[in-house]
């Protein structure tokens, strides 16, 4: 039998690699939507774990929201990457440069 | 549970604006490019109608709907009110400049109504699901709407840095909001304010859930050390956009900590476990680095974006007192705070035209021999922000202060003191560029009346308001009730 704590130390170990994938990546940055996209699927897991162990079905829906509002995301991700791509002719992200100060 | 009706009429400013969007969306799209106006007329009627439907519903007591998801109270009225009167005044500065660069199109209003449906529904939320939505829905039309200017390469960069760390925040919060989940089994606010205030939950994962929360959180309201995105984003954002988000949402975002920490958590206030300290720290933090970097800026709306950061301290301070009269203050200072920005981020749109944006503090040499009205308004708005009697930023800054200091957090509200004076420099730098320096750029300001009027409004407000403080801060005392 899987325990509770079994899913949470998956889901933080999941949520931990996203965000370590955000501050480190200095490459890309569809990785970082891949990385933002990771985040919310560890939190799913959460959502997936408490919700079946509560024995309460409201977990299961937020998680139904979230997959949806991810999506969302991601198209509104990609297009704002169109345009950067369009004006800049690269995506690295060490190139994001001329906003600062 | 039978359905009925009549429970829809508390959610009817809502269900009006989600109407009137996707009319403004559809009539968009039949209408020739001279005819824009179109939809700009419709979306500022729109708005005035959904303001006047949000004072219709609005009664004293509270009312739960929608399985208890969703909550109208006297709260949600006057942000709500707040938040419809700012966008109408960001649609109308915006026209003559969206006009002036060949921006004036559809999407602008479409997607400018969405957020504040977004807006609206976290006012109003009372469960977990309910705000991640609407915070959701506001953000993503935010993100589209700073790339709205397609050929800018600012633009799109500014969107991808707010996309990544708004997407960031939204992950935080929702970590955060699983943990409280996994601890009390319930996504409702009364129901776990109940649950909280019985005890005998798990200590732990309840931390661990506030600690995410309150960091998703001060993402979303910028402020340190989560603020990095708020200079790039005002910067690289075409000024009206960042007029937009600069002001109204900071009223959503005010609503948002009211209900996730007060309305849900307000019994894990204080105490080592409690949210108080962290915005304790949050406080302090931007407004010491929004006022100190600040004053280091050239670029007049990279250091509106460091007030910002500033004036964010100052409304956690009110809400961290944890008494009514904090809240209040904090209501208040948000409400004038939105106003204020309008108003400052209007007269940046007023004087910049077609090929030149007024973006450098250089360009406001000598404003008051090109423009003594103007000046006279930015004069007014500078003296609000930083605080000067009698306008009403001062009293905003007191009553807060006044809050902190009853709950026994004296220092804090010194350090509240020293930083807004260090804050003041800047404020009043701009006032000597205006009144005391030669002008590097004669040309005439070329203003529309409309714009001119509301914005003479706009600074005028911030002087009366100053004057009689008691109406707006007997309103805002009155909607956070008990």
């Amino acid at each position: 039998m899987i325990a509770l704590s079994d899913y949470l130390i998956l889901g933080a170990i999941l949520f931990a690699i996203s965000v370590a994938g955000i501050f480190i990546n200095r490459k890309n940055v569809i990785v970082l939507l891949m990385c933002v996209e990771l985040m919310l699927l560890a939190v799913n897991i959460n959502f997936v774990a408490f919700s079946h162990f509560l024995g309460d079905s409201a977990g299961q829906v937020f998680v139904f929201f979230i997959l949806t509002v991810a999506a969302a995301e991601a198209a509104i991700g990609l297009a704002i990457l169109v345009v950067l791509f369009r004006s800049k002719r690269t995506i690295n992200v060490e190139d994001m440069d001329v906003l600062k100060g | 549970m039978q359905f009925d009706s009549t429970q829809l009429i508390p959610a009817l400013p809502e269900i009006f604006l989600l109407t009137l969007a996707c009319v403004v969306l559809v009539v968009d799209l039949f209408i020739r490019d001279e005819q824009r106006i179109v939809s700009y007329a419709i979306s500022q009627v729109g708005l005035i109608l959904t303001l006047v439907i949000t004072i219709l519903v609005s009664q004293p007591g509270t009312q739960i709907l929608f399985d208890g998801s969703y909550i109208r109270d006297p709260m949600s009225d006057l942000l709500k009110a707040g938040i419809l009167l700012i966008t109408f005044l960001a649609f109308l500065y915006a026209k003559d400049y969206l006009r002036e660069r060949g921006l004036f199109k559809g999407e602008f209003y479409t997607l400018g109504l969405f957020a504040v449906l977004g807006m609206l529904i976290m006012t109003s939320a009372n469960s977990f699901l309910t705000i991640y939505l609407g915070l959701e829905l506001l953000a993503l039309c935010l993100y589209a709407l700073v790339a709205f200017n397609k050929d800018s390469t600012q633009g799109a960069e500014a969107a991808m840095k707010y996309f990544v760390l708004g997407a960031l925040a939204s992950g935080m919060l929702l970590y955060g909001i699983s943990m409280i989940y996994g601890a009390t089994g319930t996504l409702r606010f009364d129901e776990l304010a109940q649950l909280v205030t019985k005890g005998d939950l798990n200590r732990l994962v309840m931390v661990f859930g506030i600690v995410f929360l309150v960091i998703g959180l001060a993402f979303k309201l910028g402020a340190v050390p989560f603020h990095m995105w708020v200079p790039d984003v005002y910067h690289g954002a075409p000024t009206p956009v960042t007029l937009f988000l600069g002001s109204a949402p900071k009223i959503a975002a005010f609503a948002l900590a009211m209900r996730l920490l007060v309305d849900g958590l307000a019994d894990l206030h204080g105490g080592w476990e409690g949210w108080q300290g962290m915005l304790i720290i949050l406080a302090i933090l931007s407004m010491a680095i929004g006022n100190l970097i600040a004053i280091a800026q050239t670029n007049i709306k990279r250091m509106l974006a460091y007030s910002t950061i500033s004036h964010v301290g100052f409304i956690l301070l009110g809400i961290l007192a944890g008494t009514k009269e904090g809240y209040t203050a904090a209501m208040f200072y948000t409400l004038v705070y939105a106003l204020m920005s309008a108003g400052g981020f209007g007269i940046v749109i007023a004087l910049s035209r077609k090929g030149f944006e007024a973006e450098n503090l250089d360009d406001y040499k000598g404003l008051n021999q090109r423009s003594p009205w103007f000046a006279g308004m930015m004069l007014l708005l500078m003296f609000s922000m930083a605080g000067v009697p009698p306008t009403v930023g001062f009293f905003a800054k007191l009553f807060v202060l006044d809050a902190v200091v009853s709950v026994e957090l004296t220092w804090l509200a010194l350090v509240g003191v020293f930083f807004s004076i260090i804050g003041a420099f800047y404020y009043i730098r701009i006032i000597k560029l205006m009144y005391f320096d030669q002008p590097i750029d004669e040309t005439p300001l070329t203003v529309g009346m409309d714009t001119r009027l509301v914005l003479s409004l706009n600074g005028l407000a911030m002087l009366f308001l100053g004057l009689f403080p008691a109406g707006l801060l007997s309103l805002c005392s009155s909607a956070i009730g008990s």
